[in-house]
């Protein structure tokens, strides 16, 4: 038994750690271990990826890639590969995954079970719509495959499927071209939350990618806010700035969390003033654009000991002006406050998963230091103002959220239960499923 | 599926003739993908396992279609059988690169109530790694330089009770390569022989120890450290580097002490 942390750091339960190596064995490694639940890199944030007390089966040594076909862009990989590794390998060559999240650091297995989102969802959708097929070990000892047309409620049911329908082994993945690494962009300061809308929902035609940074603080200093909002295209550029390769670490954990009452001010603020100087347009590698954090690696050890949350939302359009400035002014009321204030329009596109987070609507994500009980009581706050607009939270970020939340913000979820895997659980799933 | 980098070169490349024995062990996989990310090779790959070998065969012609990649499957215990796969292995021209790699750490409380597995782990660890390379050297010694790279293990310093059947096989390699590095040192060979000595890493191999939580390190930090090594042409590599002090400290300890350690 080793303890195992998730990225939130909340808790380092032991577990028995099972690597698997060999995707032809998977399926038979389900059937004498377990229940557990598959464990990647590590990199949701909450309890979604672990199991205190009981099995994960670790996938870092899946990490074949098996097939490349260079006149489609097809690649099948197994899943323990990280999507660094995908895109280091062919971006050079003019090939790259359609869709990542905000960290390159996540396993081809990790990115299908939370049908992860990027910048570009509102134009390319999320990671799910570009896996053409999939493997999946079952632990009654089945592997089965599937796609979008082959037993395609297995499909369904395993893309955002939080790794309770199986332990995915190995995928089919389309790249698409590009002309190179490089990113035409542009970073534009915005003072309210109307004119962040009128930005993005301004950006959708004509750019792929559309992000918004907030300064969740300032909105209780004045009556104004303020924000970044960032915007690209893929470049046609064949000659760019390259990405820094070396690589940074957290070189240890902090007493007390970095982010706090005393830093969280100037820090929004430098961050603010910093990124203004860089308004405008910009050719950018796709790294730094794309994976912000993967620069600094351990990042998450600044919020100390006691871990830190995500809170990650989505409201309905309808409900994006007055559920968004309701939250964030309930964080500034609060005094607990975010660094990391991420908002995105997610456009009209709904997801392929009968348990995908990504529809369409606002996602707001925050990261908070944990400071035990108020933090809770703020989430609840929260809460009440997401399940008032209609809208939820994400499961890969979510370490605390209630059943019964759950259940209103995936009303496919009764789809999704007679193809789970008995022999799947996760502290998550216990939390939100029962079992 | 075939995968589409597997394909034959033209006589006569200059691609550099990499053959790896125990292509399936994780830390020799590794090494091989930094070897092959640095330009593609011809690659020959040794193995117990058909379908294993395969699968890092296709990983590899992904990762590099140029590389020409050939397996070869054969009985590590077989003496006859090793000097025939060694010599086919070199037909086709003299390696750059030989890595041999394979083993598997026994269990040392099986080893002492049962013989026949004591003599298969000191086969497997030490027996058939010294066959292979002395079968290599009969192929290699009076050609250009090459390297001819060797898994042993820091267990191989010093005899402990708790893993001695595998410390004394791994240290058997020790006292080859070094009989090896004197007698190519008097023939004037420009053939090299180094020993890696690595740490508990984490492979599938010490995947009962991970989960015992001793500490293990990355096998993608041994890989670079092996492969760096080989290229400075280090004669023993230690990877990590800090258990170069460490088993100095342990080798150096005196019995009076060492026997009252329960390591």
């Amino acid at each position: 038994m080793i303890p195992v942390r998730s990225w939130g750091r909340l808790s380092a339960g032991a577990h028995h750690v099972i690597p698997l190596h060999d995707p032809a064995r998977v399926p038979h490694e389900l059937q004498t271990h377990g229940p557990g639940i598959a464990y990647g890199n590590g990199r949701s944030y909450g309890d979604e990826c672990l199991n205190p007390g009981g099995v994960l089966w670790h996938t870092a040594r899946l990490d074949r890639l098996s097939y490349w076909n260079p006149d489609t862009g097809v690649l099948t990989c197994e899943a323990g590969v990280l999507l660094q590794d995908i895109q280091r390998r062919w971006a050079p060559q003019g090939w790259m995954l359609p869709v990542t999240p905000g960290t390159q650091l996540v396993t081809v297995g990790g990115a299908i079970a939370n049908d992860v989102h990027g910048k570009n969802h509102h134009a390319l959708g999320s990671f799910g719509d570009h896996v053409l097929r999939l493997w999946l070990a079952r632990s009654n000892g089945e592997l089965i495959e599937c796609s979008p047309t082959q037993q395609p409620q297995w499909f369904a049911a395993t893309v955002g499927g939080m790794g309770l329908t199986g332990v995915i082994v190995r995928a089919e993945l389309q790249l698409r071209r590009v002309a190179g690494p490089w990113l035409d962009t542009e970073t534009i300061p915005y003072g309210s939350l109307d004119e962040f809308f009128a930005l993005a929902d301004g950006s959708e035609a004509d750019w792929e990618h559309t992000v918004g940074w907030i300064d969740c603080l300032a909105g209780s200093a004045s009556s104004g806010m303020r924000g970044i909002f960032m915007r690209a295209n893929p470049s046609a550029a064949i000659r760019g700035p390259m990405s820094q390769t070396k690589e940074r670490y957290m070189p240890f954990t902090p007493p007390v969390s970095l982010v706090n009452r005393l830093t969280l001010k100037p820090f929004n603020a430098a961050y603010y003033y910093l990124q203004r100087r860089r308004a405008g347009r910009a050719l950018q590698h796709y790294e730094p654009f794309s994976y912000p954090l993967d620069g600094l690696l351990e990042w998450n050890r600044m919020y100390g000991p006691q871990g830190f949350y995500q809170y990650q939302s989505v409201v309905p359009p309808h409900a994006r002006l007055d559920a968004t400035h309701v939250m964030l002014r309930e964080i500034a009321r609060s005094g607990e406050g975010s660094f990391l204030a991420v908002l995105k329009t997610f456009g009209q596109r709904s997801a392929r998963g009968l348990l995908s987070f990504p529809r369409p609507g606002t996602t707001l994500a925050l990261d908070f230091p944990n400071r035990g009980e108020r933090t809770l009581r703020l989430f609840d706050r929260l809460d009440a103002i997401v399940l008032e607009a209609g809208g939820t939270l994400y499961p890969a970020k979510d370490a605390r959220m209630p059943r019964r939340m759950f259940e209103a913000g995936y009303p496919r979820l009764h789809e999704f239960l007679p193809m789970r895997d008995a022999g799947m659980s996760s502290a998550m799933s216990r939390r939100l499923l029962g079992s | 599926m075939k995968p589409s980098g597997i394909q034959l070169v033209q006589a006569g490349s200059q691609q550099r003739r990499i053959v790896i024995v125990g292509a399936t062990s994780a830390i020799a996989e590794h090494c091989t993908r930094l070897w092959i990310r640095h330009g593609a090779a011809d690659l020959i790959l040794i193995g117990r396992n058909d379908k294993r070998l395969r699968r890092v065969a296709d990983d590899l012609a992904v990762r590099s279609p140029a590389s020409h990649i050939e397996c070869l499957s054969v009985d590590f215990t077989d003496g006859a059988a090793i000097e025939r796969a060694v010599a086919t292995a070199c037909t086709g021209g003299r390696p750059d690169i030989v890595l041999i790699a394979h083993g598997a750490l026994p269990d040392q409380a099986v080893c002492q109530a049962d013989l026949r597995a004591c003599q298969d782990a000191l086969t497997v660890n030490g027996v058939s790694p010294a066959l292979f390379v002395e079968a290599f050297v009969s192929h290699m010694h009076n050609a250009g330089p090459a390297s001819l790279v060797l898994i042993g293990s820091v267990a191989g310093d010093r005899g402990r009770q708790s893993n001695y059947v595998y410390g004394a096989a791994k240290g058997l390699l020790d006292r080859y390569a070094q009989g090896l590095r004197h007698r190519l040192a008097l023939g004037g060979s420009a053939l090299k022989v180094i020993l890696v000595k690595p740490g508990p890493t984490a492979t599938p191999m010490t995947a009962h120890l991970a989960a015992q939580g001793q500490p293990l390190a990355p096998v993608e930090a041994v890989a670079r450290t092996i492969v760096s090594g080989v290229a400075q042409g280090r004669a023993v590599i230690y990877a990590p580097g800090k258990w170069r002090t460490i088993m100095l400290v342990i080798r150096c300890l005196p019995s009076i002490i060492f026997h009252r350690l329960k390591i």
